[in-house]
C-alpha cells in the first residue's frame, strides 16, 4: 500500500510541477521560439506516456496483490496487443521527431543576407571580429596568434586590414536582423550559449562552427560558456547588447580596425594587452577576487603566500608572477595560471603600469 | 552447443588451499564476489566525490579545500568511477560471473584461469586509477569525457602531473580485463549450456549480459585506440587530436589534429556503454518482476528481439552526444532518427514488464519494490532522453542541468535500483541467508524517494538554462538565487541518500551471520541457480549430475501444476 500512495504522489507531483515550477524558460529574445514549441510538444507526448504507464503500474499493484493460493493468469504471448503497442509507440515517436527535424533544418540553414560576426573563445574570455567595410574577413592562421595579433590575422592579407576587432567581452548586435556567428577557439573547446536566444554551438580549435539567430528584443544578455573549458569555465561570461540599428552603427564606428591595432604602441596599452591575453577572466579590476586575486588597490600592499610568507606586490613580483606564476602563489588560490613566458619586456611594463593605475 | 553427458564424470578440480580457494580462485562464484567487493569499494569513493561536489554547490565556500580545480577533479573522477569501474565491472564481472554458469547449468566459465586473470587485471586498473589521487597535482580534472585539447594540456586541473596518463593507462588496463572476461562470457553462453537449454530458453538476464558483452567487446576498442592516441599526443607530442593552440601567450608545438575525432571515438564507445550498463539492469528487472509477481514474463520472444534490436542500433546513435559539438550539422538528421527509433524496442521492454504485472499475484518483497521503483525512474529517464535525442530539442537543453537530471535518472539511479533489487534477490543464493527485510525497506524508501528529489528538479533548472559543470553560479544574472536554494535542498537529500547506503552495507555484514536461513529456493524461482543440490552451490555447482532443462525459465502459474512455479529442470511428467 505504501508503494501505491508514494507512487501516486510522485506521478501527480511530477505532472503538477510543470504548472507551478519556479524554474522555467527565460523570456525568449530571438527567433528560436520554435525550439520552445518542440520542447512543449515533447512534454505533452512524454507526459501522457508517463501518466499512462505509471498509472497502469499503480493500478496493477493495487489490484493484483499476492493472495495465498491464487494463481496468476498464464499468458506468455499476445501478438495482437504487442503489435498495437508497437504501432502506437511508433506514432508517438513520429509526432516527436517530425517537428524536431523541421526545427533542426531551420537551425542549420544559414541565411545568406545576414550580418556576419566572428566569435573567438579563449580561456576564459570572448572576443569578436566584424569583417569591416569590404565584408570579407582577413585570413587567419593558428600559427599567427600572439599577444599583439590576438585574432591570428594574416597581416599581409588586404581583406583583413579593415576587419573590426572587439577586444572585450561585450558585443553589440542590431535588433531584428539575422546574424551568423562564425565560431572558433584558440585553445580548448568552448560553447557559445545565450539562454534567452536558445542558441548554442561549440567552439572547436582548428575548425569553424556556425550559429545563426535573429535578436528580437532590445536589452543586454549574458553569454555563458556551456562546454567545460577548465578551471575558469564557470566564469567565462560575455555580454551581448541588442541595439537599434543606429545605436549599433554608432557603437561599431568606435571600434578599432585590425590595421589600427597593428600600429598601436605597447606603452600605455596595458589594459588592452591584459584583455587580449585573457588575464581579466581571473583578475578583476573592481576589487572582487575571482579565480585569481583582483588587481584593484593591490599594488604596494602585502600578500600572504601559500607558503605562509608574505611578499610586497611590487613591479618585480608582478612580472615574476606573469612569467612564472607558480613561483609565489597567493594563499587561497590554486596554481592554475599559465606561464606567459614569451611576453616582451615592454609588454610586461605595460601590464604592470596598468595594474599600478588601478591603485589610488 | 549444449553441454552433453560426456562432460559428466570429469574431475571437478576442487581448489586445494586457502589461497587458491579464496584469493587466486578460478571459481566463477568467488571471482564474482571479488568483482562485487572491489566495485562497491571504488563505488563508495565515487559516491564520496559526488558528495564533495554537492557540498560546493549547496554550501559554496563552506569547505575551503574544494576550490574550482579540485571540484573539477571530483567531477571527472566521479563520472569515470561510477560508469566504468563500478557499474560496468559490477554488472558484467559481478552478476555476469555469478549467474552465467549457474543459470545455464554449467560447471564454471569456459576459461576459469582467464576468468581469474580478468579479475586481477581489473583490480590492477583500479589500483592505477586510485594511485592518481596520490600523485603530484592529483587526478585529472579534464571532465569524465576527457575531451582534448583540454585533457592533455598543462593548466587543466590536475593536468600538470601524471593524472591524465594514469587515467588513460587505467582505462587501457581495464579494457584488457574486460576483454578477457567478455570472451569468457560469450564462449560460456555459446558452448556450455546444459542439455535442453536452447538459446530461446535462456533466462532474459543471460541474454542481456550476453548482448552487453558483445557491445563491450566491439565498443571498448574504440576507447582503447582513443586513449592510446591521446597518450601519444601528451607524451610524444603527436597531433592526432591537437590543432594549432595558443595558450599562455604562445603557440604550442601542435598542429593539424582534430578534437572532434576524439569525440567520435569516445562516443562510439560511450553510447554502447550506456547499454552495457542498461541491458544487465533490464535483465535483472525481467527476472525479478516475473519471479516476485509470480507470473510468467510477458512476450519473451519479443523481449529477446527487442534486446537484439537495441544492441544493434546502439552502434549507430553515438553522435547524438555531439549535436552542438561542431560536427557536420547534416549528421544531426541521421542520428536523431536512429536515436528515436531505439526508443521503440526500449518502450516494448517497458510495456512487457508492466503487462507482466497484469492479473499477476504480486508479492511486495524488497526486490519487487526495487523493480517497481526502477520502472518509474527508468520511465522518467527514458522519456527525457527523447528530448535530448531529438536534435533541435537538444539545442537549448544540451550541457544544462537537464542533461545531468536525465542521465542520472536513466544511467545512475535506474541501474542502481536494479542492482540493489538484484543484490537482495541473489544474496540468499550466495550466502544461504536472507537479508534483513526491515533494513531493506528503510534503505529502499530513502534511496527511491531521495534520488527522485535530487534529480527531478534538475530538469527544470535545465529549462531555465543553467549550464552544468559550473563550480559556482554567482557570476550570472540570469540564474536566480532560488537555484542556489534548490542546490542546498538537493545537497541535503544527497547527504541523506549517501548515508543510507551504509544501511545496505550493514545489512550485508550482519545478515551474513544473523540472517534468516534461506533454504535452497526462498523466492520459489524457476531458474537453475536455485535448483543446485547444495545451497549455496559448491565448487562445480552441480555435484555429480548436470541439470537437464525441459522448459523456459518463466513457468510461474502454469495451469495444471499445484505449485505456482515449475523449475526449468522439471520434466512435464513430474509436474504435480
Amino acid at each position: 500500500m505504501a508503494f501505491v500512495i508514494v507512487a501516486t504522489i510522485i506521478v501527480i507531483g511530477t505532472v503538477l510541477w510543470n504548472a507551478v515550477s519556479p524554474w522555467w524558460f527565460t523570456p525568449l529574445a530571438s527567433n528560436w521560439g520554435f525550439l520552445d514549441t518542440t520542447i512543449i510538444i515533447s512534454l505533452w507526448v512524454c507526459g501522457v506516456a508517463f501518466v499512462a504507464v505509471s498509472g497502469f503500474i499503480i493500478y496493477c499493484v493495487l489490484k493484483f496483490r499476492y493472495k495465498e493460493g491464487h494463481k496468476a493468469q498464464y499468458q506468455p504471448e499476445n501478438t495482437k496487443l504487442e503489435v498495437i503497442l508497437t504501432v502506437v509507440t511508433t506514432i508517438g515517436v513520429v509526432v516527436l521527431l517530425a517537428p524536431g527535424l523541421i526545427a533542426w533544418n531551420m537551425y542549420i540553414d544559414l541565411p545568406d543576407d545576414a550580418l556576419e560576426v566572428e566569435g573567438v573563445g579563449q580561456q576564459w574570455v570572448w572576443t569578436y571580429r566584424f569583417p569591416g567595410e569590404d565584408g570579407i574577413y582577413g585570413n587567419t592562421n593558428g600559427r599567427l596568434f600572439s599577444s599583439k595579433n590576438t585574432f591570428g590575422i594574416d597581416p599581409n592579407d588586404p581583406n583583413g586590414q579593415d576587419d573590426i576587432l572587439i577586444r572585450s567581452a561585450e558585443v553589440h548586435l542590431p535588433i531584428n536582423e539575422k546574424v551568423v556567428f562564425q565560431l572558433r577557439s584558440k585553445d580548448v573547446l568552448h560553447d557559445f550559449y545565450i539562454p534567452q536566444f536558445r542558441a548554442k554551438m561549440d567552439l572547436v580549435p582548428g575548425q569553424q562552427s556556425n550559429l545563426w539567430f535573429e535578436p528580437t528584443l532590445l536589452g543586454t544578455y549574458e553569454v555563458a560558456c556551456a562546454e567545460y573549458c577548465g578551471t575558469g569555465h564557470y566564469a567565462m561570461r560575455g555580454l551581448i547588447t541588442v541595439d537599434t540599428r543606429e545605436d549599433f552603427d554608432a557603437w561599431l564606428a568606435e571600434q578599432p580596425t585590425f590595421f589600427e591595432t597593428l600600429n598601436e604602441g605597447v606603452e600605455g596599452n596595458g589594459k588592452q594587452i591584459a584583455q587580449t591575453l585573457g588575464c581579466v577572466a581571473c583578475h578583476s579590476d573592481d576589487g572582487v577576487n575571482g579565480i585569481g586575486p583582483t588587481w584593484k588597490n593591490t599594488f604596494g600592499t602585502e600578500r600572504l603566500l601559500d607558503t605562509g610568507e608574505t611578499v610586497v606586490i611590487d613591479e618585480a613580483y608582478i612580472k615574476e608572477s606573469i612569467v612564472n606564476p607558480v613561483a609565489k602563489i597567493g594563499s587561497g588560490y590554486a596554481p592554475v595560471m599559465p606561464a606567459y613566458a614569451t611576453l616582451s619586456e615592454e609588454e610586461l611594463d605595460a601590464i604592470t603600469d596598468y595594474i599600478k593605475t588601478l591603485s589610488d | 552447443m549444449e553441454q552433453g553427458a560426456n562432460y559428466e564424470g570429469q574431475p571437478i578440480h576442487e581448489p586445494t588451499g586457502w589461497w587458491s580457494r579464496y584469493v587466486f580462485s578460478q571459481d566463477h562464484k568467488i571471482i564474482a564476489l571479488q568483482y562485487i567487493t572491489v566495485a562497491l569499494a571504488i563505488g563508495l569513493t565515487g559516491m564520496f566525490l559526488s558528495l564533495m561536489m554537492r557540498m560546493q554547490l549547496g554550501f559554496p565556500g563552506l569547505f575551503e579545500s574544494i576550490d574550482a580545480g579540485s571540484y573539477y577533479q571530483d567531477v571527472t573522477m566521479h563520472g569515470m568511477i561510477m560508469v566504468i569501474y563500478l557499474l560496468t565491472a559490477l554488472f558484467l564481472g559481478g552478476f555476469g560471473n555469478y549467474l552465467i554458469p549457474l543459470m545455464l547449468g554449467s560447471r564454471d566459465m569456459a576459461f576459469p584461469f582467464v576468468n581469474m586473470l580478468s579479475f586481477w587485471v581489473y583490480f590492477l586498473s583500479v589500483i592505477i586509477l586510485v594511485s592518481s589521487f596520490f600523485v603530484e597535482s592529483g587526478p585529472t580534472g579534464a571532465g569524465w569525457t576527457l575531451y582534448p585539447p583540454q585533457s592533455i594540456l598543462e593548466g587543466t586541473p590536475g593536468g600538470d602531473g601524471a593524472g591524465i596518463i594514469l587515467m588513460l593507462a587505467s582505462l587501457a588496463v581495464f579494457i584488457i580485463a574486460f576483454t578477457m572476461g567478455g570472451l569468457n562470457y560469450i564462449t560460456t553462453v555459446l558452448q556450455s549450456r546444459a542439455k535442453g537449454m536452447t538459446l530461446m530458453r535462456m533466462p532474459l538476464i543471460i541474454w542481456c549480459i550476453f548482448l552487453a558483452t558483445f557491445l563491450g567487446l566491439l565498443a571498448f576498442p574504440a576507447l582503447l585506440v582513443g586513449a592510446i592516441m591521446l597518450i601519444f599526443d601528451r607524451v610524444l607530442e603527436t597531433s592526432f587530436f591537437m590543432p594549432e593552440i595558443f595558450k599562455g601567450g604562445e603557440v604550442l608545438d601542435y598542429g593539424g589534429g582534430s578534437p572532434v575525432l576524439f569525440q567520435h571515438l569516445f562516443w562510439f564507445f560511450g553510447h554502447p556503454e550506456v547499454y552495457i550498463i542498461a541491458l544487465p539492469a533490464f535483465g535483472i528487472i525481467s527476472e525479478l518482476i516475473s519471479c516476485h509477481a509470480r507470473k510468467n514474463i510477458f512476450g519473451y520472444n519479443m523481449m529477446v528481439w527487442a534486446l537484439i534490436a537495441i544492441a544493434g542500433i546502439a552502434f549507430i546513435v553515438w553522435a547524438h552526444h555531439m549535436y552542438v559539438a561542431g560536427m557536420n550539422p547534416y549528421l544531426g538528421f541521421f542520428f536523431a532518427t536512429t536515436t528515436l527509433i531505439i526508443a521503440i524496442p526500449t518502450a516494448i521492454k517497458v510495456y512487457n514488464w508492466v503487462i507482466t504485472l497484469w492479473d499477476a499475484n504480486i508479492k511486495m518483497t524488497v526486490p519487487m519494490l526495487y523493480c517497481l521503483a526502477f520502472l518509474i525512474t527508468f520511465l522518467i529517464g527514458g522519456l527525457t532522453g527523447l528530448f535530448l535525442g531529438n536534435v533541435a530539442v537538444d539545442v537549448p537543453l544540451s550541457d544544462t542541468y537537464f542533461v545531468v537530471g536525465h542521465f542520472h535518472m536513466v544511467m545512475a539511479v535506474s541501474p542502481f535500483l536494479a542492482l540493489y533489487g538484484g543484490l537482495y534477490h541473489w544474496y540468499p543464493s550466495v550466502t544461504g541467508r536472507m537479508l534483513d527485510d526491515t533494513l531493506g525497506q528503510i534503505h529502499f524508501w530513502i534511496t527511491f524517494v531521495g534520488t527522485y528529489l535530487i534529480y527531478f528538479p534538475m530538469h527544470y533548472i535545465g529549462f531555465l538554462g543553467v549550464p552544468r559543470r559550473y563550480y559556482s553560479n554567482e557570476q550570472y544574472d540570469f540564474i536566480p538565487q532560488s537555484v542556489n536554494d534548490l542546490n542546498q535542498f538537493i545537497t541535503i537529500c544527497a547527504l541523506i541518500v549517501g548515508a543510507s547506503q551504509f544501511i545496505l552495507l550493514y545489512n550485508f555484514v550482519v545478515s551474513l551471520y544473523k540472517g534468516k536461513e534461506a533454504g535452497p529456493n526462498p523466492w520459489g524461482a524457476c531458474t537453475l541457480e536455485w535448483q543446485a543440490l547444495e545451497s549455496p552451490p559448491g565448487h562445480g555447482n552441480w555435484g555429480e549430475k548436470l541439470p537437464v532443462v525441459y522448459r523456459w525459465p518463466y513457468d510461474y502459474g502454469l495451469p495444471g501444476a499445484t505449485a505456482d512455479f515449475v523449475p526449468q529442470n522439471v520434466p512435464d511428467e513430474q509436474i504435480t
